[in-house]
């Protein structure tokens, strides 16, 4: 396998840039599991700091779990029939659709924040609740679920399976819940995992969004790497870690299945 | 109910949430830029304060140098993870996507941790080794996100490579090194492209990890931030957003026109 | 240039023998098609040659009586035109088939010229300076001909040249094909499923199957004399004919045919060219069904033979779906050959 000085370069550089990669990852779970980072791991290993966390912070940890559940329920509710509209009319008005509510993946979402700010940010009862920030979710979620199952909907021939059902008499509503949903199922699915595991992350637009009342774990964890000691932080991270890899995962096997169904 | 109507029914959703949190806020922000003491004149004193114009050049450079590292590094082990098969190739693969879903503040700390005061760099080197809080760690930091996104678009396009080609330039004579740059590079051309745009659109916009480093760097983000926070100077805080958005937002559309992909998270 | 293939085999890794030690000779400026069926190793045995893959130990591959069995495919100085082509969709026309000069490092202008040379032979001058993508799919096939000729290789390798291209245009280019190879002179070995194709452009034929050789031999001698029933059956579609042999007569239930030679405990096959509707046939046999393909009838009739027999009948008319017809097959246009244990 390494006959060439070229491979072993390549392999060099791949295992320096999984080293960069991973090497921060595991001095963060170390450090959150043990007692003194600074006196290293002769200090003992303990969960103490876990616990600190989670009578610190537990409440963030809940509040971004609901949150991305119902960001979940909304791009659902809102990016699964708009896929389907998109997908049954292929043009111009739609794509340009498409790449509009798109803009949240290109503009920065300090950016977004800014401008919801200043339209929503005098209406105080709303500015205040947990839907606001919901609302930022939303806002970054959406287009990944939207393409995901606009991806899978534009491979399977849509039109002539919908036409099948309509000549065995099914209408437009039925067609979408017997036909439609079926098969952008691995979409759904592929879109929901990334919908869930984006929203559980979300720092840019919630920092700006969120009030003193209202901390989701990324912001939990700025406010611990600012004021917290190392290991606190660590352990913070560490429940983090814990959160979002098996999503992340799962997430890649989704897509990875809804990218067999493209072929 | 006609199909026609049911499918405007179905974009229905769609349409009153684009509308009312995406396309208003944004025109509000548009229109808030110009609400200043300098009215639209701002755009025009943005390029003639010096602080915002090397805070620009700061923020491009710092991208730009993000982009071409993570080109380089992520094409060299995609290409490598593409073409052998080997113990522990998966795992080298998770480890290397493992930070698409880290958002910045994370990535901030990982860096903190490798460079900070009480960073693995400063413990195992003599003397004082702390980089984080300089623009090499936000180098690193947007390196550290930029890794994982550049390298899953490069390897879907690497394994997309038709293996006769290189077989082809193989039986006409062509060394290794040709075959790389005859053949394998303008395949990996367009994805490449699309990749380091992203890379680089998202080192622009990148907020949580400056957040977290900075002590004292002035990136485009955190003086949007500084303005809106500190000094209260709403307009100015607009307009360096919307100047942001249009570059961020344009290069992400040419990186598009060159390929389908779409990888983003976090950052 | 002469080829010489000793006790060429290949094992992939997990122990699946894709090839059984094979020999081949194959003169200078001959033509060599590798026909058989997907999976029949052909394909191994081309990418051996051109040292894509390497040998089992033990082999040897000798070009001009040279051993270039542990040369690498760079240094082996050979052309290949492959199944997809495998044009750089970078370069144009003008670009990929100087590729293999530009490697050679000659100078620029003899390059020029000998690009000019090759583009005129194939037809290609006009389309020059186009990208490759811009081209259609027999186009392709005539730069990627170009491309594996430029270079003055001592072979011309070539993986199913054809079977990308749609079929009428598929028997045009087969033709086309055939005149180039001629008038470059140089040795080719070309792999192909397609009989015909084989046929057409081959000097010389090796059937394969299972990863092994069956027959070598030209066209001719395949069709009339096959060695095996596979090669019976897969060059010309020769039918079994089932039946008992006992001494030169072929004992059927519909009657007895007279063959060549005596044969004794062998199998009789014959192709449908060569069965006749014949008043005076020795044979009887029930029409089955009756197919009009234009210049004659393709019946299928009910002998003996477990399988279905076809006679192809030229004439105004054909008998119709239940008839019992007579039959009569010439002795020499019956191949008999030993039983096969494997079929």
């Amino acid at each position: 396998m390494l006959k060439s000085p070229g491979k072993l370069i390549q392999l060099a550089v791949t295992l320096f840039a999984s080293a960069f990669l991973l090497v921060p990852t595991l001095q963060s779970i170390l450090a959150g599991v043990t007692a003194n980072y600074f006196q290293g791991l002769s200090s003992g290993l303990t969960l103490k700091w876990v616990v600190q966390v989670w009578d610190l912070y537990a409440d963030s940890i809940f509040l971004s779990i609901g949150l991305a559940l119902s960001c979940l329920v909304c791009t659902l509710a809102i990016g699964v029939p708009a896929a389907y509209a998109l997908a049954r009319n292929p043009g111009r008005a739609s794509r340009m659709l498409e790449e509009f509510i798109s803009l949240p993946l290109a503009v920065p979402g300090l950016a977004l924040a800014l401008a919801l700010l200043q339209l929503y940010g005098s209406m105080k009862g709303f500015r205040v609740h947990w839907t606001f920030i919901l609302v930022g979710h939303v806002l970054y979620t959406l287009p990944f679920m939207v393409r995901s199952v606009l991806s899978v909907l534009a491979a399977i021939d849509l039109k002539t399976l919908e036409e099948g059902a309509a000549s065995l008499g099914a209408g437009p509503a039925r067609r979408f819940v017997d036909i439609v949903v079926p098969n952008a199922l691995p979409g759904i699915l592929a879109g929901a995992l990334t919908v869930v595991t984006l929203s559980i992350g979300e720092f840019n637009l919630t920092w700006m969004l969120h009030t003193p009342l209202l901390k989701t774990l990324p912001v939990g964890l700025a406010d611990s790497y600012a004021s917290m000691r190392l290991e606190v932080a660590s352990a913070y991270t560490l429940v983090f870690f814990v959160m979002i890899v098996p999503l992340l995962m799962a997430m890649q096997w989704a897509s990875a299945r809804a990218a067999r169904v493209l072929e | 109910m006609s199909s026609r109507q049911f499918t405007l029914l179905c974009l229905l959703p769609l349409a009153i949430f684009a509308l009312a949190f995406l396309a208003l806020p944004i025109v509000r922000l548009i229109l808030g830029s110009g609400e200043g003491e300098r009215g639209w004149g701002i755009y025009l004193q943005i390029l003639q304060t010096p602080r915002y114009l090397s805070t620009l050049g700061q923020t491009v450079l710092v991208s730009l140098a993000t982009t071409v590292a993570a080109l380089a590094i992520s094409t060299t082990a995609a290409l490598f993870l593409v073409r052998n098969r080997f113990p522990g190739r998966g795992a080298l693969l998770a480890i290397l996507t493992l930070p698409l879903a880290f958002p910045g503040v994370v990535v901030g700390f990982m860096i903190i941790l490798l460079g900070g005061r009480q960073g693995l760099v400063n413990a195992v080197t003599p003397g004082h080794v702390v980089f984080a809080y300089s623009v090499f760690g936000l180098f690193l930091g947007y390196l550290y996100f930029s890794i994982p996104r550049v390298l899953l678009t490069v390897m879907a396009a690497a394994e997309k490579i038709d293996p006769s080609l290189e077989e082809a330039a193989r039986t006409l004579g062509a060394p290794g090194w040709r075959i790389v740059l005859d053949v394998v590079l303008p395949a990996l051309a367009p994805a490449m492209i699309a990749a380091g745009a992203i890379a680089f659109a998202t080192a622009m916009g990148a907020f949580g990890t400056a957040f977290t480093l900075a002590t004292n760097i002035d990136v485009l983000p955190m003086v949007i931030y500084t303005e809106f926070t500190l000094s209260a100077n709403i307009a100015m805080a607009s307009a360096l957003s919307v100047l942001l958005g249009i570059v961020t937002w344009a290069l992400l559309l040419t990186a598009r026109s060159f390929s389908g992909a779409t990888v983003a998270a976090g950052g | 240039m002469t080829l010489s293939l000793t006790n060429v085999a290949k094992t992939f890794p997990g122990g699946v023998r894709a090839l059984w030690p094979t020999d081949l000779e194959i003169e200078s400026g001959e033509i060599v098609s590798l026909l058989g069926p997907s999976g029949c190793g052909k394909t191994t045995l081309l990418r051996i040659i051109a040292g894509l893959e390497t040998a089992d130990p033990g082999a040897r591959i000798l070009f001009d009586g040279e051993d270039v069995t542990a040369l690498s495919v760079e240094k082996r100085k050979i052309g290949m035109v492959f199944q997809s082509y495998a044009l750089f969709p970078n370069m144009s026309v003008r670009g990929n088939v100087g590729y293999g000069l530009k490697m050679q490092k000659l100078p620029t202008p003899e390059i020029e010229t000998r690009v000019e040379e090759v583009l005129r032979l194939c037809q290609l001058e006009p389309f020059a300076g186009r990208p490759v993508t811009a081209l259609s799919g027999g186009q392709r096939q005539r730069v990627a001909l170009a491309r594996a000729v430029a270079a003055r290789p001592r072979a011309l390798l070539l993986d199913e040249p054809l079977s990308a291209l749609d079929a009428s245009l598929r028997s045009r280019l087969r033709d086309e094909l055939a005149v180039l190879l001629r008038q470059f002179g140089i040795t080719a070995i070309f792999v192909t499923h397609d009989q015909d194709e084989a046929m057409a452009i081959a000097d010389r034929v090796a059937v394969m199957t299972d990863g092994a050789v069956a027959q070598v031999g030209t066209p001719e001698a395949l069709y009339r004399n096959p060695a095996t029933p596979f090669v019976a059956r897969f060059v010309g579609d020769a039918m079994p004919l089932g039946g008992r042999i006992a001494a030169d007569q072929l004992h059927l239930d519909g009657g007895v045919l007279t063959l060549s030679r005596a044969a004794e405990g062998e199998a009789a096959y014959v192709r449908a060219e060569d069965i006749r509707i014949d008043p005076n046939g020795p044979l009887t046999a029930r029409v089955e069904a009756v197919t009009f393909l234009g210049a004659n009838y393709r019946i299928e009739l009910s002998a003996a033979a477990d399988e279905a027999l076809f006679a192809l009948h030229s004439g105004l008319s054909a008998p119709s779906v239940g008839d019992f017809v007579r039959l009569s097959v010439a002795p020499d246009a019956i191949i008999t050959l030993p039983q096969d244990q494997t079929e």
